[in-house]
């Protein structure tokens, strides 16, 4: 079993959703990020890291922050990896799952990108704007690599649509719970968002499904019945606000992490 | 690469949305898939329906007001002593420029598809405004992106858009511009696309997007090539055809009636946004041979660094201070039936002031970069060459910067 599935398999037999947490890489700091995802991975299950991108279609406003704060920071694709490295190298480390836009990877090369991600023991890929049937021969170079590449499924995704995306994904699927970017309000009920979670998972039980998007210390025991769930703009916020209060953004968002974490058992 | 005959260009492309094999495509998170797929069902369907295509003219006629002007400059011609130089007045049309053509069928097609609000952004504010006055006329609430910095240098526009009932959005992120609002765009849309159509100002975005404005924008060459056949009795054996090129929409509706001839016959010169003379940035991928990237969905030459970061832009004109291009002229460069340059502010400038001196036309800064290398190519060209050049948009919305820069008031 790979690290990604045992991570869901262990949350399991705590009879938990698996914990995924979202920080931009270089966010606020190289240093900081690594320091994050060191003190995060106490509580966190699953560590998505985002390679910023200049111009992210799909994020709202606090992942842009983190984002242009990283690339301000001169957070380059390399850094990116070297943040990686040390974490794995780290006595608590989880599995990473990189996420961005696929301009980066195009720029790096993608197969360079790919052995890049190997070398640095990188367990899996969310390209944002690499929908299904686009994706699928860079999901299968995923594949040979054994590094997961993660399906996005949305609201609007169709019937036909999703059996074919679920039928090609790998061992991870990420349901995205309502019509937003990332950093929305949830305006969909957790009830609507768990029935169409079973959807997903009625076609293959299977396959881990998470739920992301507007997810906060409020909403997420509300969907606690998923396979895991992704915090992502409220961490960015975090370190935001953290920096503009003048605290530490790493004891901060790992406290944030912790009472997300506790919400969840 | 090879362009196709008798087929239409905004057909060419591959099942995945491709031009050439590698311009355009759709990348895009997966919530844009089904909008965007409605959306391609019902042009598909509408583009081939008489009573649609009547619909479609009955506005472009009497509301847009078609045909715009195809004029000589028989002054400019005779300042500049080579080509004859004529003009197709484009900012004739209803708002005063063509970004009039994409914003009526997009609220054409919206009122098809039950939507009651459209989103849309704008750069120079032309787009915007246009958008807003078809929602205004079609029924329907309107959203307007805009970036900051173009809120300040394009008043006119901002106060019309305001005026026809729109809400303007104003985007702080990035450099303010253009490049930012289509962005900004383009994430309300992903939030809000049960409820809300979409129009995007150029032939940029995703697949369908540049097929629909380019499908529009070709107004402008189906009414040039009647006027060209009624004025000479056939077309020209040396025909030059000069456009302003920020996404490409005028540009490429100004040639596409006229994509099957030689282009030893009827040349098409784009014209890109150089920037300030003494600045490193541009707007011009085309012309500095930017490399291939994905920008607001599509695969293009975009001006980027070599991480994959998108590059800031600066140029005079607000319409042409974008760092990508229509997949389209990517596929018109590589195939060789377009030739692009580029000119820069003080260029456009010194075109304006020539143009303004000799004739009554008063272009905007976007096609006076057209008219900076339709002038300087014409000196050496010979008298039987027409040239003809899109005067796609009114000066009024520069009115500010014309007076700071040239101390010309409008
Ligand atoms: C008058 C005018 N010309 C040209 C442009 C550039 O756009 P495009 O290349 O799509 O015609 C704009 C864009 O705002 C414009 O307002």
């Amino acid at each position: 079993m790979n690290s990604i599935s045992k991570a869901f398999s262990l949350a399991k037999k705590e009879g938990r959703p698996a914990l995924l947490t979202y920080t931009v890489a270089g966010d606020n700091s190289k240093k900081n990020s690594l320091k994050i995802l060191k003190s995060i991975s106490k509580y966190a299950d699953i560590c998505e890291l985002g390679f910023p991108h200049n111009t992210p279609i799909a994020d709202g406003g606090q992942i842009q922050t983190s984002s242009y704060r990283a690339i301000k920071n001169g957070t380059k694709i390399q850094d990116v990896f070297k943040i990686v490295k040390d974490f794995k190298s780290s006595k608590f480390s989880k599995p990473v799952i990189l996420m961005g836009y696929f301009n980066i990877i195009l720029q790096y090369g993608q197969n360079k990108f790919l052995n890049d991600c190997k070398k640095n023991k990188i367990d899996g890929l969310i390209i944002v704007d690499l929908p299904w049937p686009e994706n699928k021969k860079f999901a299968s170079k995923c594949r040979k690599k054994a590094i997961c590449f993660v399906q996005l499924i949305s609201p609007t995704t169709s019937k036909r649509r999703l059996n074919s995306i679920v039928k090609d994904s790998h061992n991870m699927i990420y349901y995205i719970s309502m019509l937003s970017t990332t950093g929305g309000k949830l305006k969909v009920s957790p009830k609507k968002i768990i029935y169409n979670y079973k959807k997903i998972k009625r076609i293959n039980p299977r396959k881990n499904c998470v739920i992301g998007f507007g997810i906060t210390e409020k909403t997420i025991s509300s969907l606690k019945s998923a396979d895991g769930l992704v915090v992502g703009s409220v961490i960015c916020k975090e370190i935001t606000s953290s920096l503009n209060k003048r605290q530490n953004p790493v004891t901060k968002v790992s406290n944030m992490v912790k009472k997300l974490k506790n919400k969840i058992l | 690469m090879k362009l196709k005959k008798k087929i239409s260009v905004i057909d060419q492309h591959d099942k995945f949305g491709f031009w050439g094999g590698k311009f355009g495509g759709n990348f895009v998170p997966e919530t844009l898939k089904k909008p965007i797929n409605d959306l391609e069902l019902l042009f598909n369907k509408l583009k081939k329906d008489k009573k649609f295509l009547n619909e479609r003219d009955n506005y472009f006629k009497n509301w847009v007001g078609a045909p715009t002007r195809f004029i000589k400059l028989s002054n400019l011609t005779e300042h500049v002593g080579g080509a004859e130089i004529w003009s197709k007045v484009v900012s004739d049309a209803n708002g005063g420029a063509h970004k009039i053509y994409n914003a009526t069928v997009h609220c054409l097609l919206a009122k098809k598809s039950g939507k009651r609000i459209i989103c849309g952004d704008t750069g120079a504010g032309y787009a915007g405004k246009m958008l807003s006055m078809a929602a205004k006329k079609f029924g329907l609430k309107c959203k307007i992106f805009m970036g900051a910095k173009d809120i300040k240098r394009q008043q006119p526009n901002v106060k019309a858009i305001k005026s026809n009932g729109a809400e303007i959005v104003p985007v702080y992120s990035g450099s303010q511009t253009l490049v930012d609002a289509v962005s900004e765009c383009m994430r309300f849309w992903v939030a809000n696309c049960d409820t809300t159509a979409m129009c995007v100002g150029s032939t940029v975005g995703p697949n369908i997007f540049v097929k629909i404005c380019g499908w529009s924008t070709s107004q402008i060459s189906r009414e040039l090539k009647i006027q060209i056949l009624d004025e000479f009795g056939k077309i020209p054996r040396r025909l030059k055809l000069y456009n302003c090129v920020g996404g490409g929409s005028s540009s490429f509706g100004f040639w596409n009636e006229f994509m099957d001839y030689d282009k030893k016959q009827v040349e098409f010169i784009g014209v890109e946004a150089g920037g300030p003379s003494k600045s490193k940035k541009h707007a011009a991928p085309l012309t500095y041979g930017s490399k291939i990237g994905i920008l607001h969905g599509a695969a293009q030459y975009v001006n980027q660094n070599l991480e994959g970061q998108i590059e800031e832009t600066e140029s005079i004109s607000a319409g042409l201070d974008y760092p990508g291009v229509s997949p389209l002229h990517c596929f018109l460069k590589d195939s060789k039936r377009a030739r692009y340059t580029a000119a820069s502010d003080e260029d456009a400038l010194k075109a304006f002031k020539i143009v303004t001196k000799y004739e009554s036309i008063r272009p905007s800064l976007e096609p006076s970069h057209a008219f900076s290398v339709a002038i300087s190519e014409s000196k050496k060209l010979s008298k039987d060459t027409i040239v003809i050049v899109n005067s796609c948009g009114d000066a009024q919305k520069d009115r500010k910067i014309l007076k700071k820069k040239l101390g010309i008031k409008l």
